[in-house]
């Protein structure tokens, strides 16, 4: 699996496209995969705030329950309702249609702390 | 950690292995859910090795099981299998298991694979001088084919006559070019189904020859998360989640499978007290009415007063909502009372449910 280069990753396997207006958030396909499939999502409401660090959505599979910690802060724009519907589309394409949550972010300068392609490829070699 | 022998038949077909019971054992090979609906409407293959086979053969064998157990082996005819639970002497569980009763020299006990060491001690140490009894869980292959076509794979394999082989019964013949395989018309799905014990050797045999019966009419194997959701859907127990040496039979809902009037057994004169009592608690089914998954060890309330604990829950394949079982106080156990369920710190409106939640299910 090669990483996209458009987006940064944070340890928790999130992973983010930086939009002034309008940033996009999802998981990484090494959590889809670590997961299994997934059969419920929960999200935030469009206008919750965000906080990069913090607990902003659950993505369960049969079996388990993880947290989904946003990478940077902001305000929910936009959910994808379609994934909600049908969780499995996060497993699909994990990094593109599953996407799960749209937020104007407010603080940039968070997305320097955040790994990029390369570092989170490397993160997972030591998985 | 234990192969069995359809352990590289697994790897081919993409098994995502996980590690169950002391065994490596595929958890789903493409989709739990696609896996659970080809159950439902057609039909699937499993292996179910790690369950562990007792034999007792001798004199005497038919009354120490039936002394082991809460059921009543006495009142079975030979060639018919019934569910039981086996007890403490506090009514608590040891274990639920399958009795086979080939005739009152020789029964057979089919337990959990997680409690086969346990439950072979507990054996042991009851067993009378003089009978034999056998631990043969390490040589024998357990498949499974379940479905509303599950007939019809069965008979592409066998000469044994199926149609006289009710829901509980079962036949000794020749499958799949193996003589002597014992088969029997059981399954933990709430679908029809067989289950056939075969020696280790011949296990690949075996699956190899239901396979292509099974492809052609849209069948697949089926991996333990799939075989979790179809139990859960009909409210069979699972040991270690919604029974345990901590909860006896009467408030599992379990009541039919004791007969307190039998023969002295072991947990006898506690589960009469316990019936007396009227059990405090209950293992109810709940649909969830707001969103979210209850999952085992979620506390619930009702009027911020807490009232149970989920055992077992998750997103039901079949109906499309999360579904769970919880002990409740007996207060709260009828279906319509709700009640709300902690999950993950914000609590979440349920309601008990009648069993079993999935009702089209095919088993005779």
């Amino acid at each position: 699996m090669s990483y996209p280069d458009d987006r940064k990753y944070t340890d928790t396997h999130e992973w983010v496209i930086f939009d002034p207006e309008e940033a996009t958030i999802g998981i990484t396909d090494y959590a889809a995969h670590q997961l299994g499939e997934l059969v419920y999502l929960e999200l935030p409401d469009v206008g919750d705030r965000i906080e990069a660090g913090s607990e902003c959505g659950v993505v369960e599979s049969v079996k388990a329950a993880n947290d989904v910690i946003a990478p940077i802060s902001g305000e929910v724009t936009e959910i994808n309702i379609a994934a909600v519907e049908e969780p499995k589309k996060v497993n699909d394409d994990p990094h593109g249609s599953g996407w799960l949550i749209k937020i104007k972010p407010d603080k940039p300068e968070q997305m320097r702390d955040l790994n990029n392609a390369a570092a989170y490829e490397e993160l997972l070699g030591e998985e | 950690m234990k192969k069995t022998a359809l352990n590289a038949i697994h790897r081919e077909l993409g098994g995502q292995m996980i590690e169950f019971a002391g065994h490596e054992l595929p958890v789903q090979y493409t989709s739990i859910n696609e896996e659970h609906r080809t159950v439902r409407a057609k039909v699937g293959l499993f292996d179910l090795t790690h369950m562990g086979e007792f034999w007792y053969e001798g004199p005497g064998a038919l009354a120490f099981v039936n002394r082991l157990v809460t059921n009543d082996v006495a009142a079975m005819a030979d060639g018919q299998v019934i569910y039981t639970p086996m007890c403490y002497p506090d009514g608590g569980i040891v274990d639920d298991l399958l009795v086979y009763r080939f005739g009152e020299e020789r029964i057979l006990t089919v337990v959990n694979g997680a409690c086969v060491d346990k439950d072979w001690d507990w054996v042991t140490r009851h067993a009378p001088q003089g009978l034999k009894v056998t631990n043969r869980s390490d040589e024998t292959t357990l498949i499974a084919v379940q479905g509303p076509l599950a007939e019809e794979v069965v008979r592409s394999v066998t000469d044994i006559p199926l149609e006289p082989i009710g829901f509980y019964e079962f036949a000794v013949g020749t499958v799949a070019g193996v003589k002597d395989l014992l088969l029997s018309r059981t399954g933990y799905t709430g679908e029809d189904g067989f289950e056939i014990y075969i020696p280790n050797a011949h296990a690949v045999t075996v699956w190899r020859a239901l396979w292509p019966k099974t492809q052609e009419l849209g069948g697949r194997p089926i991996g333990l998360g799939a075989r979790d959701t179809l139990r859960l859907e009909m409210k069979y127990c699972l040991y270690g989640n919604d029974i345990d040496k901590t909860t006896n039979p009467l408030e599992a809902g379990l009541a039919w499978t004791v007969k307190l009037e039998k023969d002295d057994f072991i947990g006898r004169d506690a589960l009469i007290k316990a019936k007396e009592a009227k059990p405090g608690r209950r293992l109810v089914c709940f649909d969830m009415l707001e969103r979210g998954i209850a999952r085992q060890h979620a506390k619930c309330f009702s009027d911020n007063v807490e009232i149970g604990e989920v055992t077992s829950g998750t997103m039901s394949p079949s109906l499309g909502k999360a579904i769970g079982l919880a002990y409740l106080a007996s207060s709260h156990r009828s279906p319509g009372s709700e009640f709300s369920v902690d999950i993950r710190g914000k609590l979440r409106r349920a309601v008990v449910v009648k069993p079993p939640f999935y009702k089209d299910g095919t088993r005779k």
